[in-house]
């Protein structure tokens, strides 16, 4: 041991550059978590902006902002910013930073590749603005109107920004196995000696299967998206009936992805909930192992209910039923997950900081969008949920608090330990509840409007749906502008305050609070020894 | 102080979310509620049972997760001087609630899975063995075209403009879809173009329009009355412009209508098998008239179009440049854009469109075309 702290040891000082140079050429798992953080902080700025145009517009019937397409064009811009350009890299960065120091390791296994995958996304989100913005510029073609979900036909009408958009999803893709394949390495690795997979902390857990659904189903979206590219300039027909080929094709591969990326989404705030709920109700957390396994069902059984997204395209009635028991059959480990994180609260010793605040918030929130769910599975019923703003509102009722607040809880959970300095409670609390009603007075509505036969996507609506529209472009207003308040924190906690102890809260366990607040730059060069009795 | 608000407040946001959305129904949202419209259909009935079954499921659990974790907010807090329970994992409880809670959850998805279930095998398939009327249903970028297969009648459904709809607005159409009741209906759906998806809430079914496929969905109205809906599925542009309205009459009142519509057609199919030479007004009026439902909500009245998807006519280089080449742009549309193919017009009308595109506005060719040369360009 005493051999490879030496050698660690010298080169140190010149080893570290600084200025630009730290940050592009860094193979540093602190920094580079630092870089995705940031990435997606400024990220989770512009999709948001593109929600509050597309709910300024619906605020009123008729069409007053914008123009169809370019309403379209928000909507889809909205959706990737957000999921790829937001979540996606919010929750690498937590890894990034966390996993080396929850397992003991010095730094992610392959730092250079790690340096790689965040620096290709700056690339791939210009790529991805820029097919937002390319149709503005003479000759730039037509602007993208098909959502997220880039279903041919209407993608093979859209203009060039198609293809711009096509090669950022190949290069987020590329960012985003890259990065999969390094936490898979790292985590069966390098773990402190005497940490069993079993022992391992359950957000290394989390992102072990989240890695390993990134690897098995990116790939399928990217070979669907080139068949795309393909069909617009090369004269293939994969997905032109008049060709030969089969646009619900596209649907099958799209959501062959798109129902796993949904756990991608999940599962790391599941694993920070499953830190912040034990720290705040100062005991351990409840079920372990059927945490894990529940989560590796959720991963298993998730990869085989695509189609739940497709039930109106007129499969047989043989599919259609077993997609939709296998869908309805999700529930039990999503439901023993959310069980698991109430037996952990009850009977223990609960404050309320904000980041436990955040996790009391997604156990109630995110039951409701589980619930939801639970009724678009009912492929009855689901014929009249499809694509009505029911799904809008179900969606954001599960990712929001599923992803977005377990992202915010770990931010401010793990802030005082990045930066040294505790952030200001009072104004997490404060932001804490602007969010959370502006979301609820957003989404809540749209339940609503749903039912009464409002489809989703469309920027103009009969005067019928008006109120709830009301009420929701309020909420969306109060929710958008409110993140303000959390920049704000967080700038006002890298430059200043209390200073943090290396625990940070009196019922933090793990390893990286045994290192200091901030830790150094480099942390467990000497791995620990992990006792017996000490697990997540 | 501040402590017991928080613990309490996770609730707050979706009561006063629920409060305000259930004032807001009793004033202005009455005639449509905040659930779906009463079903037209026994099994739109049926579909609406398992709707409400599963919801009212959803709001039990809900409430029982809320008032556990209230009730633990409450009691189980430092502030109370609560004790935390470092063993309560180890209980026999947390031994076995892996196997308890699933089991739990498992019987709450067999109840819902087996009554929705019942439910698809009914909605699902078509009856077998009966006489059906078959209704193809085509969609557009952006309007309906019905076919009603057993009387050879067609129609087409265009949204109605504002001015004319007032507070129907995206809720009503120029031609309405027109069905007998208690008569049990075959739904053909395919597309011409893009995606797009039948929804009328009333009907209770939703079936994607899919290129090259035909989709099948059945159902038998059981009253009278008029039922909207719109497109479902993202089309472009004008998604949003292409409701459908469904006016379910009595099986006589239907026969009237099927007769009308044929008398239509046969006078239609005369004028435009008249072997006679059309003049240049007739034709522009015919044209202005067809140009304007048709064409316009793509190039616009003006025919100014929307470029960059929908480039102008007034001034293009096709409409002002040899015939020919507008005949191939009208009568076979352009692959890969939203420029459909025009072609299944009668000769009249092709003709009385393509005079008018060569004479409105700024273009003055002073070409006036006869169906004789529409009918030699095909
Ligand atoms: C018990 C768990 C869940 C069930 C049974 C469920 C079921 C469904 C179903 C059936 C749909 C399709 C609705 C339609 O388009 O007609 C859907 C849509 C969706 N769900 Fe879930 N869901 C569950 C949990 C989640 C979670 C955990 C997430 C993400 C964190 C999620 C994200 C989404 C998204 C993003 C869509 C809409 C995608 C789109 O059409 O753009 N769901 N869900
Ligand atoms: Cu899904």
């Amino acid at each position: 041991m005493s051999h490879t702290s030496t050698l660690h040891d010298a080169p140190h000082h010149h080893a570290n550059p600084t200025g630009w140079r730290r940050w592009l050429f860094s193979t540093n798992h602190k920094d580079i978590g630092t870089l995705y953080l940031l990435f997606a902080l400024a990220m989770l700025f512009m999709g948001g902006a593109s929600a509050m145009l597309i709910r300024a517009e619906l605020f009123q019937p008729g069409i007053q902002l914008l123009d169809p397409d370019l309403y379209n064009n928000l909507v889809t811009n909205h959706a990737l910013l957000m999921i790829f350009g937001a979540v996606m890299p919010a929750a690498a960065g937590l890894a990034n930073w966390m996993i080396p120091l929850m397992i003991g390791a010095p730094d992610m296994a392959l730092p250079r590749m790690n340096n790689l995958s965040f620096w290709i996304l700056p690339a791939a989100g210009t790529m991805l603005i820029l097919s937002f913005v390319v149709p503005f510029f003479p000759g730039g073609g037509s602007q993208i109107n098909t959502g997220w979900t880039l279903y041919p036909p209407l993608s093979v009408q859209v203009g060039m920004s198609m293809d711009f958009l096509i090669f950022a999803i190949h290069l987020l893709g590329i960012s985003s196995v890259l990065a999969s394949i390094n936490i898979i390495v790292t985590l069966l690795n390098m773990r402190a000696p005497g940490m069993t997979l079993m022992k391992m902390p359950i957000f290394c857990w989390t992102w072990l299967v989240t890695a390993f659904l990134l690897i098995l189903v990116v790939p399928v979206l990217a070979g669907g998206v080139t068949m795309l590219l393909f069909d617009r300039h090369f004269g293939t027909s994969f997905f032109d009936a008049a060709g030969g080929g089969d646009p619900v094709l596209f649907q099958h591969l799209f959501w062959f992805f798109g129902h796993p990326e949904v756990y991608v989404l999940l599962l790391p705030s599941i694993g920070v909930l499953s830190h912040v709920i034990p720290t705040f109700a100062r005991k351990p957390l409840f079920g372990y192992k059927s945490m894990v396994g529940a989560m590796i069902a959720v991963g298993t059984i998730g990869m085989v209910v695509w189609a739940h997204h497709q039930y109106t395209i007129g499969m047989s009635l043989g599919a259609v039923s077993y997609f939709m028991i296998g869908t309805i059959i999700i529930s039990i480990p999503v439901g023993l997950m959310i069980f698991n994180f109430i037996a952990t609260m009850w009977r223990g010793a609960m404050t309320f900081e904000t980041p436990m605040l955040f996790a009391v918030a997604i156990i109630l929130m995110f039951t409701f969008g589980g619930l939801s769910g639970v009724m678009l599975a009912v492929v009855p019923a689901d014929m009249q949920y499809h694509d009505s703003m029911f799904v809008v509102a179900h969606f954001h009722y599960v990712l929001m608090p599923g992803a977005v607040f377990g992202l915010f809880a770990g931010v401010f959970y793990w802030l005082p330990k990045w930066t040294g300095h505790m952030y200001d409670e009072r104004l997490g609390k404060l932001f804490f509840w602007i969010n959370v009603t502006g979301f609820n007075l957003t989404f809540f509505p749209q339940h609503f409007l749903g039912l009464a036969g409002m489809p989703r996507r469309i920027i103009d609506y009969n005067v019928m749906f008006t109120e709830f529209n009301v009420i929701s472009s309020i909420g969306a207003m109060i929710f958008g502008f409110s993140h303000l308040l959390l920049l704000y924190i967080v700038i006002k906690t890298i430059r200043g305050g209390e200073p943090a102890t290396s625990r940070v809260w009196e019922g933090a366990r793990g390893l990286e609070w045994e290192v200091a607040s901030p830790p150094p730059f480099h942390t467990w060069e000497t791995p620990p020894l992990i006792r017996q009795e000490q697990s997540a | 102080m501040c402590r017991r608000f928080t613990t309490v407040g996770g609730l707050i946001p979706p009561i006063a979310g629920l409060v305000a959305g259930l004032s807001v129904f009793h004033s202005t949202q009455a005639e449509y509620g905040i659930n779906f419209p009463p079903p037209a259909a026994d099994v739109a009935q049926e579909i609406y049972d398992i709707h409400m079954l599963t919801m009212q499921i959803a709001t039990f659990l809900l409430l029982v997760v809320f008032s556990i974790v209230i009730y633990s907010l409450y009691f189980h807090r430092k502030s109370r001087g609560y004790p935390a329970d470092q063993h309560f994992h180890n209980t026999w409880f947390g031994n076995w609630s892996w196997v308890i809670v699933p089991a739990l959850v498992l019987g709450v998805d067999l109840t819902i899975a087996s009554n929705a279930d019942a439910v698809l095998k009914k909605v699902w398939d078509v009856p077998k063995d009966e006489k059906l009327m078959d209704v193809k249903v085509t969609g557009h970028q952006w309007w309906w075209e019905f076919d009603y297969l057993d009387y050879g009648i067609k129609v087409e459904s265009r949204y109605t403009p504002r001015e004319q709809a007032g507070d129907l607005y995206l809720r009503e159409v120029d031609n309405r879809l027109v069905l007998p009741t208690n008569t049990k209906i075959r739904f053909l759906h395919t597309s011409a173009d893009v995606l797009h998806a039948f929804w009328v809430p009333e009907l209770a079914f939703k079936k994607d329009a899919i290129p090259g496929y035909v989709t099948e969905t059945w159902s038998e109205l059981n009253r009278e009355g008029v039922f909207r809906g719109q497109c479902a599925e993202l089309c472009g542009t004008w998604h949003s412009r292409m409701p459908l309205v469904v006016e379910s009459v009595s099986p006589e009142k239907f026969q009237t209508w099927v007769a009308e519509q044929q008398e239509i057609k046969v006078a239609a199919a005369a004028e435009a098998a008249a072997t006679k030479t059309w003049s240049r007004e007739e034709l522009m009026a015919k044209g202005k008239a067809l140009y304007e439902t048709k064409c316009a909500a793509c190039h616009q009245l003006a025919g100014q179009g929307l470029p960059p998807a929908f480039p102008p006519l007034n001034g293009s280089a096709i409409v002002n440049g040899p015939i020919e080449a507008h005949f191939n742009m009208v009568i076979n549309g352009k692959p890969g854009t939203a420029m459909q193919a025009w072609g299944a017009l009668n000769d009249l009308e092709i003709a009385a469109i393509i005079t008018y595109e060569r004479n409105a506005w700024d273009n003055r060719t002073g070409d006036t075309v006869q169906p004789t040369d529409v009918a030699l360009a095909r």
